[in-house]
């Protein structure tokens, strides 16, 4: 019987603490598949393969349900005028990660349609580059869960987003001095900076979240 | 019913209006200007248990019949209500927290003045003590548990949208407790001095349970109250909850607990009297009161923030508020009185005797007093309070207050135990078998004094005898003398 009324006393709370804990379980699956369309990208020579436009489909897929998840959540926090104190911090950190996922998103679609053509010599580092932004996205997605739920631990999460970004930011940079270096005609150098350039944007948007969030558990914290 | 009680009636509902207006940012305040709980919510769980709490405990037989029982006069008591009312609406008005008693007792004092009674000092201190007590109280405890609170909290690691239910679910539950002791502490302030003219009958619902008038007549008090709470209350709620800090939610709930938390250590008479027979040590009591408590716990957990949050300009207006509350009061109440007395014809006060007899003396020999020096006032009349004190003084070396007490032993209040009243007495309901037999034995005879009555009734039966004044027998004696007022008032021959 006590179960039940609790149940129903906080019933709505849990509900709403599920769809934002789903929300971020989205945004890591879609960390994964991104890295792994990419790997896919570079061994299968190109975008034609079935396991990169699979993955391509895959974080499609997710982008449209996290797009909605999060409107549903936002609603929700408004309709009821939940944590009135952070609630324009929980929008704009929903707001900001799901940009991320959008980010998966477009950069797939850019490699499925532009086909970048990187030398195979390239691979190694851009793989590397790939796997220090997905860290860093996944040290955000932690960090926003702490920020939930133990926000003396979120100082710890961002302090690694940080350090991703700045190895992320190194591969880049060597990525492209390499480029610049080699034989590659001007527009084929110019193309592949651009595709650098893109999966290095990963890093700088999860940053970016740790930022804010910085500010936001800061706000918490006070 | 007459016509001039239902005018007298509606000055009771203007200051329970102004109550609610006020007094529930107490309850809500934190709650509303932190978001936590929108207006028309706090407004409704406000009003049902106001209307609960009066209405259920505020009839109890050991309830003072209010503050305003010292004003003699119908149409004073009308005045003294109608100030207060009118000086805490200018504060809701200007959105300052105060204190509605203390508008009430500034009230009292202005009747005072104007009747020529003199003042009990001790009231004075303790309005002066909850301007500073009070908000000290308030703001060690805001400040102790503030951080504790977080402590807890972030140990447990809960989701923030659970903290925030579990927040709202806690300023729901404190905020309906303090409607309900608001509701039940302030309703005999309201309605209290009308308790004897209750236009009301009482009715039962099948042999379910029975309203009884006074239940009606707090009713309607009480509903009062609402109305000044769903009307005119949102502003002063801002000020507490929003204008002098910027407080989070949890925050907003500390400042509510530390408020309730303050009340029940130094001010609650059930606390010291159960510490006391248990053989424990007492808390002292001191004069706290629920506005300046909570603001006070605003200003601790403010401090503790850092002081740049502090809005020092609204904390600097809500002082001057505190000071101005029963100044003013007395002083429109002292104003009012003259012109009701002067161009309206009323009786705002009945003239009082004041004669220093032998058996007086004799009762101030028994209290330890010397009388030697008294005895020269002795055969001599006085009307008003104001002048058998300024001629004590000129004879004798005693304080003001030891002054004061003597005066009120002279202080003639003619008796007469007629039996026509008893079942005046039996229907409240408020004395024992033991208590209402020896008031019986009494029939027919009349006394000067109260304390004769008091003495009568005290050799008659046990059941009417105070006890030696201590912690332990506080709450008795107070219940007594409520009982011993019931008498007077039923009994006095005007």
């Amino acid at each position: 019987m006590n179960k039940k009324f609790a149940f129903s006393l906080f019933g709505a709370t849990k509900f709403l603490e599920h769809q934002v804990d789903e929300f971020l379980d989205l945004l890591s699956e879609s960390n994964i598949l991104y890295r792994a369309g990419i790997t896919y990208y570079l061994d299968n020579g190109g975008s034609g393969n079935d396991a990169f436009r699979q993955k391509l489909q895959q974080v499609d897929d997710i982008e449209s349900r996290a797009d909605d998840l999060r409107r549903r959540i936002e609603i929700e926090l408004y309709e009821q005028s939940l944590i009135p104190e952070s609630r324009a911090d929980m929008l704009s950190l929903l707001e900001d990660l799901d940009y991320v996922i959008n980010v998966f998103e477009q950069n797939l679609y850019a490699y499925s349609v532009e086909n970048p053509e990187f030398p195979p010599e390239l691979h190694r580092e851009l793989k590397q580059l790939a796997e220090q932004s997905a860290l860093a996205v996944e040290s955000t997605v932690i960090a926003a869960r702490s920020y939930l739920r133990d926000v003396a631990a979120v100082r710890d999460h961002i302090h690694k987003v940080r350090l991703y970004e700045h190895e992320a930011d190194q591969f880049a940079l060597s990525l492209k001095t390499r480029i610049f270096a080699s034989d590659l005609g001007l527009a084929q150098k110019a193309h592949l900076r651009e595709f650098v350039d893109k999966v290095e944007q990963v890093s700088n948007e999860a940053e970016d979240v740790a930022d804010w969030l910085a500010i936001y558990t800061i706000k918490r914290v006070a | 019913m007459e016509v001039t009680t239902l005018l007298f009636l509606s000055s009771g509902l203007f200051l329970g209006w102004s109550l609610g207006a006020n007094d529930a940012a107490n309850v809500f305040g934190t709650a509303v200007g932190s978001r936590m709980i929108k207006f028309a919510s706090a407004a409704l769980i406000c009003s049902v248990f106001v209307v609960l709490g009066a209405t259920i405990s505020g009839a109890g037989a050991a309830h003072t019949l209010g503050e305003l029982g010292g004003v003699n006069a119908i149409a004073g008591s009308f005045m003294a209500a109608f100030s207060a009312a009118v000086t805490v609406m200018w504060m809701t008005r200007l959105g300052l927290p105060v204190s509605t008693s203390q508008a009430i007792v500034g009230a009292i004092i202005g009747w005072n003045l104007f009747s020529g009674s003199a003042t009990d000092l001790g009231v004075l201190a303790k309005i002066v003590g909850t301007w500073v007590l009070a908000p000290v109280l308030g703001g060690v405890f805001g400040a102790l548990l503030y951080p504790l609170t977080k402590k807890v909290l972030a140990a447990s690691k809960l989701h923030l949208l659970r903290v925030d239910a579990y927040t709202r679910l806690g300023l729901i539950l404190a905020g309906a407790f303090g409607a309900y002791a608001l509701g039940a502490n302030n309703i005999a302030n309201v309605m209290g001095v009308f308790v004897h003219s209750s236009p009301f009958t009482d009715f039962s619902v099948g042999d379910l349970f029975t309203i009884s008038s006074v239940q009606q007549l707090f009713l309607l008090g009480a509903i009062a109250i609402s109305v000044g709470v769903y009307t005119y209350s949102k502003n002063v709620m801002l000020t507490v909850g929003r204008g002098l800090v910027p407080l989070s939610p949890v925050a907003a709930w500390v400042v509510v607990v530390a408020q309730s938390v303050v009340l029940f250590l130094f001010a609650s008479v059930s606390l010291e009297h159960f510490l006391a027979s248990n053989g424990l040590p007492t808390i002292p009591l001191v004069p706290v009161s629920s506005s300046q408590a909570v603001v006070g716990a605003v200003i601790g957990i403010g401090l503790l923030q850092g002081r740049r949050n502090i809005r020092w300009s609204v904390l600097g207006n809500i002082s001057l508020g505190w000071l101005a509350t029963p100044l003013i009061s007395a002083l429109v109440c002292f104003v009012a009185l003259f012109f009701l007395q002067n161009v309206f014809n009323q009786q705002v006060f009945s003239e009082v005797q004041y004669k220093v007899t032998g058996p007086v003396i004799d009762k101030l020999a028994q209290r330890g007093y010397a009388t030697a020096s008294v005895r020269s006032l002795e055969g001599q009349a006085f009307t008003s309070e104001m002048n058998l004190m300024e001629e004590l003084a000129k004879h004798t070396d005693l304080s003001y207050q030891e002054r004061y007490e003597m005066a009120e032993l002279a202080k003639m209040s003619p008796v007469r135990i007629d039996p026509a009243k008893f079942e005046e007495i039996r229907k409240s309901e408020m004395l024992t078998q033991e208590q209402l037999a020896a008031l019986e034995t009494l029939a027919g005879r009349s006394f000067d004094y109260p304390w004769m009555l008091a003495d009568a009734l005290g050799d008659q039966d046990p059941a009417w005898k105070f006890r030696t004044a201590n912690t332990v027998n506080k709450m008795y004696n107070k219940e007594l003398r409520t009982k011993l007022d019931l008498v007077l008032n039923t009994f006095g021959r005007p």
